[in-house]
């Protein structure tokens, strides 16, 4: 056995594709994705700020919740900012899961939002002195509701009948629905001195139990409650769920596969309109061309990092939220660029986002041969 | 010949994930101037072996010895450089290139790219072992068999020595098989090593030299063709003892159950996939379809299951219960149910239309069935009694109902999804390639099924590709290729030949003159 005559090239190891994983290991791996994201963003920080890892989540849970104290006298103003921004998020997330499911990429939810609190704010502002209120906020949730169906229906009948790709389609329809907004809002402010909406009094929705979030964030737990249901347990989503994973099987069982991609994006058109109502009748009164902030491009990761089960979809919104917020008062507080917050968020999720390699494959090492030295 | 084997492996082990091991200490020679046949069930762990041979995978443990040396083979340019060349069950050809074009594609040889002169050895390797493929036709114009032949040719101009040809015989009608065994034979003589992976026994027995046979990834024995038979064969592949008979019955009650008349078809091309085809299935008979793979067999089966777009023709269904009538022509599949036609459909794609992968098999039980009541919410009480009734019936091998049909082994998901099909209680059923990927277990089980339906009453429509068993199963056979009938035969006195030959006919059936030598020369 001589090792100097030794010209066998031995790989010190390869990857294999794992069986199916457990449940709960998988979990585990994701959790633990997250812990480790966390672990690297905090010593990052620490070395950009000087500040301890301890003191920066410290900050960062500050920045987001207010301090606990605060929060024990009553005084919950942040952590109702930060539900209401999750609910939105997750709102979202939710109205673009039924056509993820479907396997038709729908990258429009911030058009679709935009459009249905486009509606939202046509209403208050035509007809807001005209009808009642009651009445008005119906028709604001029966117009949000069908623009954001319309602007999800456009492109799902493109899809059905002439097999437009749906992703770059979904996308320029965002780019037609803000500069609509952005023509409502010149239109309405000429002559006025300021191209912002001032808030409009007609057609608020309800405060509940004087917080102005709550509503918001009762809708969208709704929404959650109802998402998960509808793709689980009815029969639309039984359809939803073989469009997605065989077009073939569909058709082969009889299933109408253009009924169900319309059908399914209408829906998820409809809910982008309610968050884009919430956004407008029920938090700002107004709307600017930077509404939904982007959220319905985050969304699509939220629904893709919970797997598309609505319950893990909000706690990822949460998580999201958590870093996005944390991180600016971090930032703020250290006086770093307003590009800190995105590198955590991203650091975070690149992480939950790279564990899924290891959730499907493993890394192996050969065994070394008997005799044959290494 | 020299006395060192052409190839040796010793204590191959290869695994997938941790559950799978594809092979097991696997130790194998073989000679030059020799066929070998490496002869397993499905799954045995055949192609795998083959494969890390040829370079597509790296064994975890064991060692491979060629010419008596050791070697690694990483990769398939390693294989390539000690002369192994693999030919693989699905072709990798161009289409739009020419026979020699597809042939050098990929060498990197010195000097000028000299198109002529590789026709030349191209023609040379052909003179040589009597090869029959003309070295400027493209590959999109060419057979199966031709294209088979391509392949062999491109391993060959490469300087092969070892030759591995996987399931070769899978796609080739009788005729041709034998014109493939001429040519390996004359290569064996050349002093070639050859080693043919296959399942079936009497190609093993009538082309081998010797055998060795593989047992759910491990290594049974190696025994002389000459010195054995096909039930010590089954029985090592096995490893047990097994009848291998299908016992068939006489036709009882037959009736004209499905009438399909003068259908025609085209795809998305345009090109005519169904050419005027007539005939009708009757109850209390199997009717076989036999034909060259992709003649037209999937179009028919989905045009009778309301899934292709008919030009012209009609078909009528007959049925049983009220004795009327119906047109299913251009109806969809709902719509051919609500006439109240129970029209059962088990297709070759299993687990791309027949059945949803991702999907637990009480979830796949209810793919037929969801729609039933008028809630709005899935009633999931009855398929979930389905699917234990199956996997109790069929012996479905399962973890559970609630296990994705993916994770099963191909028999064991042909068994739920024939399952699925004949709870229905069909009138008509249809099977395309029923047995493709099972063992020879759930083979038989799957052709008693068959019969029992048939007892039943059923009329049977069975797409099949090993014609001893359309002969041994069926009662009448049907033989299609280009998108026609070109004859209708009683698989009780008909040969393997003569489907053989009405397999490569491109006439339909009623013109029986036809004219000796085909017009269309190349």
């Amino acid at each position: 056995m001589a090792d100097t005559v030794k010209k066998n090239r031995e790989p010190l190891m390869h990857i294999v594709k794992r069986d199916d994983i457990t449940g709960w290991k998988a979990w585990a791996i994701r959790i633990g994705a997250i812990l480790l994201g966390l672990l690297l963003t905090g010593v990052i920080s620490g070395l950009l700020t000087g500040a301890s890892f301890g003191e920066v989540y410290s900050i960062m849970f500050k920045g987001v919740f207010g301090k606990f104290s605060m929060i024990f006298q009553g005084k919950t103003t942040m952590l109702w900012r930060f539900l209401q921004q999750t609910a939105i998020l997750l709102c979202l997330a939710l109205a673009v899961t039924p056509a993820f499911k479907m396997r038709f990429w729908n990258c429009g939810a911030e058009g679709q939002a935009l459009m249905g609190g486009l509606a939202a704010m046509i209403c208050m502002i035509e007809i807001g002195d005209k009808v009642p209120n009651g009445v008005l906020i119906l028709i604001i949730l029966a117009s949000s509701l069908l623009a954001g169906a319309i602007w999800g229906l456009i492109p799902a009948i493109f899809h059905a009948l002439y097999k437009t790709n749906e992703t770059l389609f979904t996308l320029m329809m965002n780019y037609v629905a803000t500069q609509l907004v952005a023509y409502y809002v010149v239109l309405t402010t000429a002559g006025a001195g300021s191209n912002i909406i001032k808030p409009v009094e007609h057609g608020n929705l309800p405060i509940l139990l004087g917080e102005k979030y709550l509503l918001n964030v009762l809708v969208v737990t709704f929404l959650m409650v109802a998402v998960f249901i509808y793709l689980k347990y009815s029969k639309h989503g039984y359809e939803i769920a073989v469009v997605g994973e065989s077009q073939n099987t569909a058709r082969y069982v009889g299933i109408n596969v253009k009924k169900v991609i319309i059908r399914t994006m209408m829906i998820s058109g409809a809910i982008c309109g309610i968050a884009g109502m919430l956004m407008v009748a029920g938090t700002d009164h107004s709307i600017n061309t930077n509404t939904m902030g982007g959220q319905g491009f985050t969304a699509i990761m939220i629904s893709w990092m919970g797997q598309f089960n609505p319950f893990i979809m909000a706690a990822m919104s949460g998580l999201v939220t958590f870093l996005k917020t944390g991180a600016a008062k971090v930032a703020d507080t250290f006086f770093l660029n307003s590009s800190y917050a995105d590198i955590v968020s991203g650091i975070v999720i690149l992480f939950l986002v790279g564990c899924e390699f290891f959730i499907k494959f493993s890394v192996k090492f050969r065994h070394g041969k008997k005799g044959g030295k290494v | 010949m020299d006395k060192t084997p052409a190839i040796e492996l010793k204590n191959i082990t290869k695994t997938f994930g941790t559950k799978v091991i594809a092979n097991k200490n696997v130790c194998l020679t073989a000679n030059h101037g020799e066929i070998l046949s490496i002869l397993g069930e499905n799954g045995s762990g055949k192609t795998t072996l083959m494969n890390m041979i040829s370079g597509i995978y790296f064994p975890d443990e064991g060692q491979i010895f060629i010419g008596g040396k050791e070697v690694t083979i990483a990769s398939p340019k390693d294989a390539f450089a000690y002369k192994i060349g693999m030919i693989h069950q699905h072709f990798k050809l161009v289409d739009v290139f020419s026979a020699t074009e597809n042939i050098v594609l990929g060498l990197e040889e010195e000097g000028k790219y000299n198109l002529k002169a590789a026709e030349q050895k191209v023609e040379d390797i052909c003179q040589k072992y009597g090869f029959d493929v003309n070295p400027k036709k493209k590959i999109y114009t060419m057979s199966v068999s031709e294209k088979q032949t391509v392949e062999i040719i491109k391993v060959l101009y490469r300087g092969a020595d070892i030759l591995i040809l996987d399931e070769p015989t899978a796609v080739l009608t009788p005729q041709e098989t034998e014109k493939l065994f001429a040519v390996l034979r004359r290569m064996r003589d050349d002093g070639k090593c050859i080693i043919i992976i296959t399942h079936k026994l009497h190609e093993v027995l009538s082309l081998s030299d010797r055998v060795s046979v593989l047992r759910k990834g491990e290594y049974v024995g190696t025994v002389n063709t000459c010195e054995t038979n096909e039930s010590q064969l089954t029985e090592m592949m096995v490893g047990k003892k097994m009848e291998l008979n299908i016992q068939r019955t006489e036709p009882k009650d037959v009736a004209d159950r499905l009438e399909v008349q003068h259908i025609s078809c085209v795809d998305r091309q345009g090109t005519t996939v169904l050419d005027d085809v007539s005939f009708t299935a009757r109850s209390g008979e199997i009717l076989g379809i036999a034909g060259i793979a992709g003649s037209g067999q999937r179009e028919l089966l989905e045009s009778i299951a309301g899934l292709q777009y008919l030009t012209q023709g009609d078909i009528h269904y007959h049925n049983p219960k009220t004795g009327q009538t119906d047109d299913l022509r251009n109806k969809t599949p709902v719509q051919i149910r609500e006439l109240g036609v129970r029209l059962s459909f088990v297709p070759e794609d299993r687990l791309g239309m027949g059945l949803v992968g991702n999907m637990d098999i009480v979830d796949n039980m209810m793919l037929r069935s969801y729609r039933r009541g008028k809630s709005a919410f899935l009633e999931r009480k009855k398929p979930k009694d389905l699917a234990e009734k199956i996997i109790r019936d069929l012996e479905v091998v399962t973890p559970g109902a609630d296990t994705p049909v993916r994770r099963l082994s191909g028999g064991n998901v042909q068994k739920v999804l024939v399952g699925r099909e004949i709870a229905s209680s069909p009138t008509v059923l249809m099977v395309a390639y029923p047995v493709r990927g099972l063992d020879i277990n759930s083979s038989y089980l799957i052709y008693n099924l068959l019969n029992e339906q048939k007892e039943k009453g059923v009329a049977v429509i069975f797409v099949g590709e090993d014609l001893d068993v359309l002969l041994d199963l069926c009662d009448r056979i049907m033989v299609i290729g280009s998108g026609r009938i070109t004859g209708m035969v009683d698989a009780r006195t008909a040969t393997k030949e003569e489907i053989g030959l009405l397999m490569t006919k491109t006439e339909a059936m009623p013109q029986e003159t036809t004219p000796e030598g085909g017009s269309d020369n190349g």
